[in-house]
């Protein structure tokens, strides 16, 4: 009983906290969580009473983010980052010699519920891996010597406040600067600019610097301000998109630790641009570890006049900037499920049209832009539309900051001028021997040395900011396989063509992966591929299929080699390994022989 | 009629009024256009993706599509009929689908559907989910074998009875119905027959008890005529096979 209402307790503090708003309910189970270790039904049942919502709405909240946990979890809950960058670094190594010192297996909580081991997508330190996440902080350039000391601070049950700084301490690598990057920045000029010229003004700007978004998908930034302008009503939202989860993409990361005023101020100039007095910033949950940072500049900024009521002393200037931390769902960054989970809900991709710009956060027209997208608009008020098209290409104007990762000597951030070609950054970053390169992430494509020549921009390859490299040591369908992996467990589960095609192809490059593969099943993964490209609802499905349908492209080698091997294995060919039956038993007749279909396929519906 | 605005469908001029969607449009027409998680009566989902139609060129779903004037539609192409197939096929996969001991063969849409796509054999690999039978209740078994996760159910129980029974939860191919109440069983709600929520269900799903196989097989709805002749099981009327009770 006692305990039972210190619960209540405990969950009614929380839920002030966050004003008793439902919007906050992905924040305030986080808090919950962090109080509790997981989310207990009965925990999930007294938060719904404390918001007046139904017990369902939070259960699917909570069942949806990979990070909050419905079953019991350790004190210490350690999660490998599992992209393929972090396998080349040697990360499988590390998770079993972690599991066997502190004896529990994978995924499991041990006994004594100290601690739980599993692993997670991409945490955005391809940098600086192998990466892990400790009760969702980051610890990075994990290796033996820094395990051990992880797992005596563990068994010795040392609070993580106690932890040795170094084991978190992040990296910027920030290799290349080009304008965006190079050029001091003083913090409340972009807002002093837009103040003096007035709004028209700055979307003139806009409209010349030939802005694109720089998220990935290269929408025109000024156009879209604009839309959102003119939609009608009176109360509109700015959201900053940091959920960062292209597998081996860290230049928002960068931007947010190094550059946040930056950020801010293109925030703060979009409000004021088309009449917004919120914004949101949606910092994935892997970046945990900034929002205290995050949240003290944002107060140093609202002291400074920059930020809040009367900026910059206009009493018609009011904005503010509220962080929401996301808690491990890559379809978060697509903009509608975004949105959803701004919202307090699980993120489901809405139906679009309409869209943000006029339907947005709370139905409002919303402006959502990518990070690197906000601190050009800062940059652009400040030194002209003009000086940031002088960059780039005809239709790509500007630059694009690359997270560059795999294998090379110098990982990190470039910075570079649109049309930048691949083989040039390979010869920046050290990459001599490259055999391919994961352009844009999973979601983007992957290039075999003889595509090297070229460019980087919309009109060639469009990238959000991903490049990963593989060697010629590699095995590339290492690599499919890990991203054919990445996007079952990141399926949303709305559309069928996604939810179950996904998987599908998961089993087929495991099959064929492991050996087992047929000529046949290769034209499956094709077939399955056009369908999902095809048939699904959001960017997520659509693009799930791309590193199969680029490697059998680019790499069909790799595949060769393996159908290869099972061909000498006659276990395989069935039907020659009836001839013998045939001719002993003089049989000729179609039913003597198998055909290929009647193994795969299961009993008519 | 010249000032009307319409669209071309597989060469057909289809009307529309302002705000409707190429599916509702299509049907207005008497044009059918294959789909499993639209219904008429709700808002919706497009969730199956099997109304898949190119709009323009490009691969749309036709019941979120707005009509626009103008507009060049495809449906019945092979391209597109490969495409849902493939989707149907995926679907049976994903769940277990025991059509000859189904009490609803015969007489439902997600198999009606796959005979009009052509869909003749389930293709993929079986997953072979291991999910419950719920008997809890009175009047009605769920049997989430069947469940193909169209939401119509969850829509009607939140939407029309206002009783909120059914919701998704789970993340990708983890996904699956649920009962919204603290032991996940029907009996435990105020589940009833009446409910809108008990006669929308596309597939064998939520089925009534004590009333299993009144029609024989082989003389039910889909048996005598294709889906795209007499609509979707839904929308008919008990007296003609259909679901639907006023
Ligand atoms: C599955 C998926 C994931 C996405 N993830 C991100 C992301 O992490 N960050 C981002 O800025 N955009 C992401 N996007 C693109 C957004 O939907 C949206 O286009 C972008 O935030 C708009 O900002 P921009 O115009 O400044 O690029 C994603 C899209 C999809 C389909
Ligand atoms: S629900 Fe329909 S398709 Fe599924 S088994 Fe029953 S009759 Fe067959
Ligand atoms: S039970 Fe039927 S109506 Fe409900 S989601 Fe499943 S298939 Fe759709
Ligand atoms: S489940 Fe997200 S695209 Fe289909
Ligand atoms: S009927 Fe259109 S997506 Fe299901």
């Amino acid at each position: 009983m006692a305990e039972s209402s210190m619960l209540t307790e405990t969950i009614r503090d929380i839920v002030q906290h966050h004003g008793g708003m439902p919007t906050r309910l992905l924040q305030i189970l986080r808090d919950v969580q962090d109080r509790l270790t997981w989310l207990s039904p009965e925990t999930l049942e007294r938060v719904a009473e404390e918001l007046s919502i139904s017990p369902n709405k939070v259960r699917s909240v909570a069942e949806f983010y990979s990070f909050l946990y419905t079953t019991p979890r350790g004190r210490y809950d350690i999660l490998f980052s599992d992209n393929i960058t972090d396998r080349m670094l040697g990360n499988r190594e590390l998770l079993h010699y972690l599991c066997s010192r502190l004896k529990v297996s994978i995924g499991e909580t041990r006994a004594d519920g100290l601690v739980t081991v599993g692993t997670t997508s991409c945490t955005g330190m391809c940098d600086q891996g192998p990466a892990a996440l400790v009760n969702g902080y980051t610890l990075t350039r994990l290796n033996p010597s820094r395990l051990d000391g992880i797992a005596n601070l563990i068994e010795s049950r040392i609070p993580l406040a106690e932890w040795p700084r170094e084991l978190f301490e992040v990296y910027s690598n920030l290799r290349r600067a080009d304008i965006l990057l190079g050029r001091h920045f003083a913090d409340g000029s972009a807002l002093r600019a837009g103040l003096k010229r007035g709004p028209e003004a700055i979307m003139e700007e806009m409209v010349k610097s030939g802005l694109r978004g720089q998220g990935g998908a290269g929408f025109g930034s000024a156009a879209k301000w604009i839309s959102c302008r003119n939609a009608p009503g009176n109360v509109k939202y700015v959201v900053c998109n940091a959920d960062e989860g292209e597998p081996g993409t860290f230049k928002d990361r960068v931007l947010m630790q190094d550059f946040a005023d930056l950020v801010f101020e293109g925030m703060t100039l979009c409000g004021r641009v088309i009449g917004a007095q919120h914004g949101f910033v949606y910092l994935r949950g892997e970046y945990r570890y900034m929002l205290n940072p995050l949240k003290a500049i944002l107060q140093r900024r609202r002291e400074a006049g920059l930020l809040g009521e009367a900026i910059l002393g206009d009493a018609s200037f009011n904005f503010d900037i509220e962080i929401h931390l996301g808690a491990g769902a890559y379809v978060c960054g697509e903009e509608s499920a975004l949105i959803e989970s701004l919202e307090g809900k699980h993120g489901v991709p809405r139906i679009r049209p309409p869209f943000p710009t006029t339907h947005g956060y709370l139905n409002k027209p919303t402006v959502v832009n990518n990070v690197e997208t906000f601190a050009a608009a800062a940059k652009i008020a400040v030194e002209g539309g003009d000086w940031f098209a002088s960059r780039g290409t005809a239709q790509s104007k500007g630059t694009k900051l690359l997270s560059v990762s795999g294998d090379c000597e110098r990982p990190g951030i470039y910075e570079y001028p649109f049309g930048i070609t691949v083989h040039q950054v390979l010869e920046d970053c050290g990459a001599h021997d490259a055999q391919g390169i994961q352009m844009a992430g999973p979601a983007g494509h992957m290039i075999s040395a003889q595509q090297f020549g070229r460019r980087i921009c919309f009109e060639d390859l469009a990238t959000g900011g991903s490049f990963m490299v593989f060697d010629q040591k590699r095995d590339i369908l290492d690599g499919v396989r890990n991203f054919a992996h990445f996007f079952v467990h990141e399926s949303c589960g709305f559309c069928t063509p996604c939810r179950v095609g996904t998987s599908l192809m998961r089993d087929l490059i495991d099959k064929v992966h492991t050996g087992h593969g047929t000529r046949y099943d290769l034209e499956e993964m094709c077939k399955l591929g056009r369908i999902m490209q095809a048939g699904c609802h959001c960017g997520l499905g659509q693009t799930a299929p791309n590193p199969v349908l680029d490697s059998l492209d680019q790499f069909p080698e790799a595949y060769e080699r393996r159908l290869r091997s099972t061909a000498y294995e006659p276990a395989f060919d069935l039907n020659a390994a009836l001839e013998e039956a045939r001719q002993l038993t003089g049989r000729s007749d179609p039913g003597a022989y198998l055909n290929e279909e009647d193994l795969l396929v299961g009993a008519m519906p | 009629m010249s000032g009307e605005p319409s669209f071309t469908l597989d060469g057909q001029q289809i009307p529309f009024q302002e705000g409707q969607t190429v599916m509702q449009a299509a049907l207005e027409a008497g044009v059918y256009i294959p789909h499993l998680c639209f219904n008429p009566e709700f808002t919706p989902h497009g969730s199956c993706r099997v109304c898949l139609v190119k709009v323009n060129n490009r691969m749309q779903a036709a019941c979120t599509t707005p009509a626009a004037g103008g507009q060049t539609v495809q449906s019945e192409t092979e391209e597109l009929r490969e495409i849902r197939r493939g989707i149907l096929q995926m679907l049976f996969v994903e769940g277990n689908h025991v059509c000859p001991a189904c009490e609803k063969s015969g007489a439902c849409q997600l198999q009606a559907v796959a005979y009009y796509v052509g869909m003749l054999a389930p293709h993929f690999k079986h997953f072979y989910p291991r999910r419950p039978v719920d008997a809890s209740h009175p009047d009605a078994v769920i049997d989430f074998n069947r469940c193909i996760m169209c939401e119509l159910c969850v829509r009607a129980s939140r939407d029309v009875d206002g009783k909120n029974i059914f919701a998704v939860e789970g993340r990708g191919i983890q996904a699956h119905l649920v009962v919204n109440t603290p032991s996940g069983q029907l009996g435990a709600t105020g589940f009833s027959l009446h409910d809108k929520a008990a006669q929308v269900c596309p597939t064998g799903s939520i089925l009534t008890k004590h009333r299993g196989y009144d029609i024989p097989i082989g003389q039910r709805l889909y048996d005598r005529k294709p889906i795209n002749v007499v609509g979707d099981v839904a929308q008919l009327p008990d007296s003609q096979g259909g679901r639907r009770h006023d």
